[in-house]
């Protein structure tokens, strides 16, 4: 689904991503972990296209994403911040991204899961952190396409919203879908995720499953065992 | 006509940076989607630009049109000024659009636009009128006509005076300019010129934004 080689990325002089390599099959939910500051998210938002390489080369769906822009039909993704136009009601904002994206959607009943109905009319300048965040899973999941990138999909959800979240991952995942999530809670991640990515100084450190994590690290739970790698010369 | 001259970059620079800033947001929910880099900022452009155009052309058209002016023989004339009205608007978001995304820093971008404009509409006449002064024994035809082609809005504003036939007030200076100017060629070589003002921070604008990072 994604195969990515050599990746280097600098923001002045501070490196971010010092050769990144990483292949992600088709199928299957895949965690990024790692410090704050190792290249989460300018890894995802490579793979986006948001952000431009220095150096090396990202494949989605077997096409090069260089000068590329029709790959990302095949891409929903749920941005780390939830900025949205602040001037245009939520209903509004639902409508344009389906008009841009010309797909058939599903975003009633996610409006119904995430009881927004209320809101639809409103700003989104008025809207709280937690409803923004609703609003932004909507936008992420209402489009069917193959691969799902969720930056920090947890940050500012109450409980309710937090269970059909996870819900919503399982189902999508039954579908087939290649799912790509960031977090800090390590709970949210042992639930969801069957492999890990762990991203330290710009690097890949360790790739596998949660079984094999926790047994190379002799630990019993995910939080400690990830506490743990980095102390641990490298596994790849 | 001085006024709008000045006023009109003016308009459009602060416009187009803050209309930038203002729309970071939605320009980052754009790039997530399947949309080509270059067409969400051209669309950007053409958004301001646009309706800044639009505005200038009504809002001095529709008086004039009241005022009975297909009946004068100024038509000419001021169809010229509504063209370089445009032309300076669409110069001037275009370069303002060039700060804006070459600064992150709102405060910068805003007071580097302002700056720009300060230095064209005002700083450039007098570094002009100094150079005008300090070498005055030289003969300064070609090089005021060139620095005058240099600045967008010393360009508009002298073309629209030398139309006017107004030029006999500037002497033999005008007497040349009314020369270049005043003949077709003039009006299609300055015309060239705003249009090559225009069309390069455009190109700018669309070379930037596809290296950028989001």
């Amino acid at each position: 689904m994604i195969q990515i080689e050599n990746l280097h990325k600098k923001f002045g002089k501070n490196e971010v991503l010092k050769g990144v390599d990483l292949n992600i099959d088709e199928g299957g939910i895949f965690a990024v972990l790692g410090p704050n500051g190792s290249g989460k998210t300018t890894l995802i938002k490579s793979t986006l296209g948001m952000v431009i390489p220095n150096k090396g080369s990202i494949a989605v769906s077997g096409m090069s994403i260089k000068k590329n822009w029709r790959y990302r039909k095949d891409i929903n993704y749920l941005p780390q911040i939830a900025n949205f136009p602040g001037n245009l009601k939520v209903r509004e904002l639902i409508r344009m991204i389906k008009d841009l994206r010309q797909m058939h959607s599903e975003e009633e009943k996610l409006i119904q899961l995430f009881q927004l109905e209320p809101f639809l009319g409103k700003k989104l300048s008025t809207l709280s952190g937690g409803t923004k965040q609703k609003v932004n899973l909507v936008l992420a999941f209402m489009f069917d396409c193959p691969l799902l990138v969720l930056d920090e999909p947890t940050t500012g959800l109450d409980p309710a919203s937090l269970i059909s979240l996870k819900e919503l991952i399982q189902k999508e995942k039954e579908n087939g879908k290649t799912i790509l999530i960031t977090s800090h809670i390590m709970q949210f991640v042992a639930e969801v995720a069957e492999e890990i990515i762990y991203l330290l100084e710009g690097r890949i450190y360790f790739k596998g499953s949660i079984e094999e994590l926790k047994t190379k690290t002799n630990q019993a739970d995910l939080e400690h065992a990830i506490a743990a790698i980095a102390t641990i010369p490298t596994y790849v | 006509m001085n006024i709008i001259i000045v006023l009109v970059p003016l308009i459009g620079t602060i416009f187009g940076v803050m209309y930038y800033y203002n729309s970071k947001e939605f320009i980052e929910l754009l790039l997530a989607q399947p949309i080509k880099r270059s067409s969400i900022f051209l669309g950007q452009y053409l958004g301001v630009a646009g309706s800044l155009t639009l505005s200038l052309v009504l809002g001095l058209g529709i008086p004039f049109l009241l005022y009975g002016l297909f009946k004068s023989d100024a038509i000419f004339d001021f169809a010229l000024l509504l063209v370089t009205g445009a032309f300076l608007t669409m110069i001037f978001t275009a370069l303002s659009f060039n700060i804006a995304l070459s600064n992150e820093n709102k405060i910068k971008g805003f007071g580097y636009a302002v700056l720009l404009w300060l230095f064209l509409a005002v700083i450039y006449d007098g570094l002009f009128l100094m150079s005008l002064i300090i070498f005055k024994e030289y003969p300064l035809d070609t090089f005021s006509l060139a620095a005058t082609m240099f600045n967008p809005i010393d360009l508009s504003r002298t073309l629209i005076l030398l139309k006017l036939d107004i030029s006999a007030l500037l002497g033999y200076t005008g007497a040349i300019f009314k020369q270049f100017f005043g003949t077709n060629q003039g009006l299609i070589i300055s015309m060239l010129m705003l249009l090559l003002w225009t069309v390069l921070p455009i190109w700018r604008l669309v070379f930037i934004s596809k290296k950028k990072d989001f």
